[in-house]
């Protein structure tokens, strides 16, 4: 009995040791090198593999980081800057930091502002309605509402408000991947550079039709009036084709234009009520500029009133 | 036993109440909006601005390329502006808009109504004279006939197929025009038949039809090399593939066209626009469009201009009716509810359907039970389900290995389906992403 018991433990060790010398040698025949930094790089990414990077997964995006020369092109917009200088510092490269950037959307028009004139009830997908028709408005540009890019989004960061229709973007979770921008049909959402105190100005509205046209479609849109490119100082503001764009680089949030836009299709966001700004009444009367005169007296009209 | 194609396929209810109203002539309209984009392909280039004068079969938007097409005036008048008009698309697209004046046509047209037989001109001057005149497959698919009869020369023709077959629902206008201008089509035909140098040419027609096969088959024995053939009644017989499978027994391979079988598929309709335009010199700017619906007091049969609101056919067939839900442009199975009834008629509209609200609301989705019904039904072999779920997921390369491409969007899948899944509109989605891999993968 033992006898059996001890060839068997002999046999089965005596292949297993054959195997594992020729398992030995095949695997360093066939060897694949990898460089040790890219896994060192996966470990400092996020694993978010939300593709924001513009590779497939973190993996993918490390893979690429190794293998160049300059990092510049690279950025993880989960990660941010402080991801970035691990990085680099793993990689031995130069890496310059980028401003952060947050989704906004650029559409108000809800029920209220943007009559629907027609039903649509077929598939629930932007994609699919904006491949149909116009929408259910009579501005073809807008907000669909049917949540594609709330259906993309990995982080929590978008959803539709009930009332309004319309997607809302939670500052704190977005982590600017961009997800939300390939998937929406109307490129609607745009990637902005990120303000001191989430603070944003920006035309909520894309609609190119004449100023009629978009008026009698949405109470709220752009009518390319281009008095917010006059009151500009900062030449921030450029109009294409009936339709605003604030630039996020030059613009130093000043509000002029906000308070200038005659349907209040620029959003100011997250701005302290405008009445604490002038502090001092004394001061404004020094200042040589009309304009900050005039808002500062109808602050000041208002306060009373 | 009739002829029919072997593969899936549906018999939605007929409710072809205008087959027996003769076509009537519209009253002109007011004010004509004729888009500029209505075939597929480049969309041709106005040639006319604010405050030219234009008569009727006059050109005033030039093709811009192989695939595209020449525009006519409808009317004549005084161009009012060219700009964006909401179209059939959904979306507003530049038109040109004509206020009417009077009906001057061009000289060149020749308004006699006598039958002329003798074709005079040469197959190459017929391709030009269809090229000219601007004629589209107008089945509703709107392809440039001239690019249909341009074989290249490595591929050899031996039969036209005639498209009577009228598979939609509902829809009456080929089925009037087979009856009304059988003669004229049947010289059309001819003239295809020499453009093409074929000696045969199929005219197939479906069964629920027997008027016209009965008349046609009468006339068609002056006409050497042009046979008929009744089908079975089965949706989607109409599509090309399905009706050269049906008639001739040859199956296109996928991703492949017509010509790869050596046969060329045109529609009745363009076959008497293509009469029209050669034995008349008459470009093509107006059709028959049938206005009908289960509500609908007077479904009619109208030979309308292009650019004629939609709200004038309602007007002349009785008006819209109270429980309208939904006014469709083309057939239930295919075509595409209307956002506005000033949406002008265009070359591809073969009818405008007014649907009352309880047909026309979507079943409630809910979940798919894999009962493979949309399998049983789909006339190309798909598996709809399956192609559904991959667009959903956006799996892209599974979808194009699939055969996303081959299918030809009739829409059986989604009317057969129990759980009210909107299969076809996932799949064309799934299609028009396919499509642009494919496009950016050439370039």
């Amino acid at each position: 009995m033992s006898a059996t018991i001890l060839f068997t433990i002999i046999s089965l060790s005596a292949i297993g040791a054959t195997a594992a010398i020729i398992l030995y040698f095949v695997a360093q025949k066939f060897k694949v090198y990898e460089d040790p930094r890219i896994d060192q790089v996966d470990e400092i990414l996020p694993a978010a593999n939300c593709g924001g990077c513009g590779y497939p997964g973190c993996r993918g995006f490390a893979e690429a980081m190794v293998k160049a020369d300059d990092l510049s092109p690279f950025y993880c917009p989960v990660g941010g800057n402080e991801t970035m200088a691990q990085v680099a510092e793993v990689l031995g490269k130069a890496v310059e930091a980028k401003d952060p950037q947050v989704a906004v959307v650029r559409c108000s028009g809800s029920p209220t502002h943007r009559e629907r004139i027609n039903s649509y009830d077929g598939a629930s997908s932007c994609a699919i309605s904006s491949s149909l028709y116009s929408g259910e408005t009579g501005c073809q540009f807008g907000c669909l509402g049917l949540g594609d890019c709330v259906d993309v989004c990995d982080f929590d960061a978008i959803y539709i408000d009930k009332e309004t229709g319309l997607p809302v973007v939670v500052d704190d979770n977005c982590t600017a991947c961009g997800a939300c921008v390939k998937a929406c049909p109307n490129v609607i959402i745009e990637l902005r550079k990120k303000n001191k105190k989430d603070r944003k100005i920006f035309v909520s509205c894309v609609n190119h039709d004449k100023g009629g046209v978009a008026k009698k479609a949405c109470k709220v849109a752009c009518i390319g009036c281009s008095k917010c490119v006059k009151v500009c100082p900062y030449d921030a503001i450029t109009m294409d084709n009936f339709c605003a764009f604030i630039d996020a680089n030059k613009c130093k949030l000043c509000r002029k234009c906000a308070t200038e836009c005659p349907t209040n299709a620029i959003l100011e966001i997250n701005f302290p009520p405008k009445k604490v700004k002038p502090a001092n009444p004394a001061e404004g009367k020094e200042t040589p500029k009309a304009e900050s005169k005039e808002t500062n007296n109808n602050e000041i009209n208002k306060k009373e009133g | 036993m009739l002829k029919t194609f072997p593969k899936g396929g549906v018999h939605p209810a007929e409710g072809k109440y205008s087959a027996n109203s003769a076509i009537e002539v519209l009253p002109l309209p007011k004010q004509v909006s004729i888009p500029i984009a209505q075939h597929i392909g480049a969309p041709s280039k106005p040639l006319v601005a604010k405050g030219d004068k234009v008569k009727v079969g006059d050109k005033i938007a030039e093709s811009t390329g192989f695939v595209s097409a020449n525009i006519h005036s409808s009317v004549s008048g005084t161009v009012v502006k060219v700009d964006n008009i909401l179209d059939s698309t959904g979306y507003k697209r530049p038109c040109v808009i004509i206020g009417v004046e009077g009906d001057e046509w061009n000289e060149s047209i020749d308004r006699s109504t006598g039958l002329k037989k003798e074709i005079s001109l040469t197959d190459k001057e017929i391709i030009n004279k269809i090229n000219e005149s601007g004629i589209v497959g107008l089945g509703g698919a709107t392809f440039p006939s001239h690019v249909k009869l341009s074989i290249p020369d490595d591929k050899k023709i031996d039969v036209l197929i005639i498209n009577g077959v009228e598979c939609e629902p509902y829809l009456t206008s080929d089925h009037r025009l087979m009856i009304e201008k059988a003669e004229e089509m049947l010289v059309g035909i001819q003239i295809l038949m020499k453009a093409l140098g074929v000696n045969l040419a199929l005219i197939g027609i479906e069964n629920n039809k027997p008027d016209a096969i009965e008349h046609i088959k009468k006339l068609v024995k002056d006409y050497p090399g042009i046979e008929v053939h009744a089908l079975k009644v089965q949706y989607p017989q109409g599509g090309e593939k399905q009706l050269i499978k049906a008639l001739i027994n040859r199956e296109v391979p996928s991703g492949g066209l017509p010509l790869d079988v050596g046969a060329v598929v045109h529609n009745v309709g363009t076959a008497f626009a293509v009469y029209e335009a050669v034995q008349k010199n008459k470009p093509l700017f107006e059709r028959v469009v049938t206005l009908t619906g289960k509500s609908v007091k007077k479904p009619s049969n109208f030979m309308v201009r292009i650019g004629t609101p939609t709200s004038d056919l309602i007007e002349a067939a009785g008006g819209l009716p109270e429980d309208t839900g939904k006014v469709i442009n083309g057939g239930p199975m295919m075509g595409k509810a209307l956002n506005s009834l000033d949406v002008p008629i265009v070359k591809g509209a073969s009818g405008i359907l007014i649907m009352p609200v309880e047909l026309s609301q979507r079943k409630k989705e809910v979940n798919c039970i894999r009962c493979a019904k949309c399998v049983s039904v789909c006339a190309q072999g798909l598996e709809p389900y399956l192609l559904n779920r991959l667009a959903q997921l956006e799996k892209n390369d599974k979808l194009e290995t699939d055969g996303v491409m081959d299918c030809i969007e009739c829409g059986s899948c989604a009317y057969i389906c129990p759980a009210g899944l909107p299969l076809l509109d996932y799949i064309r989605l799934g299609k028009s992403r396919v499509s642009q891999i494919i496009r950016s993968r050439k370039q």
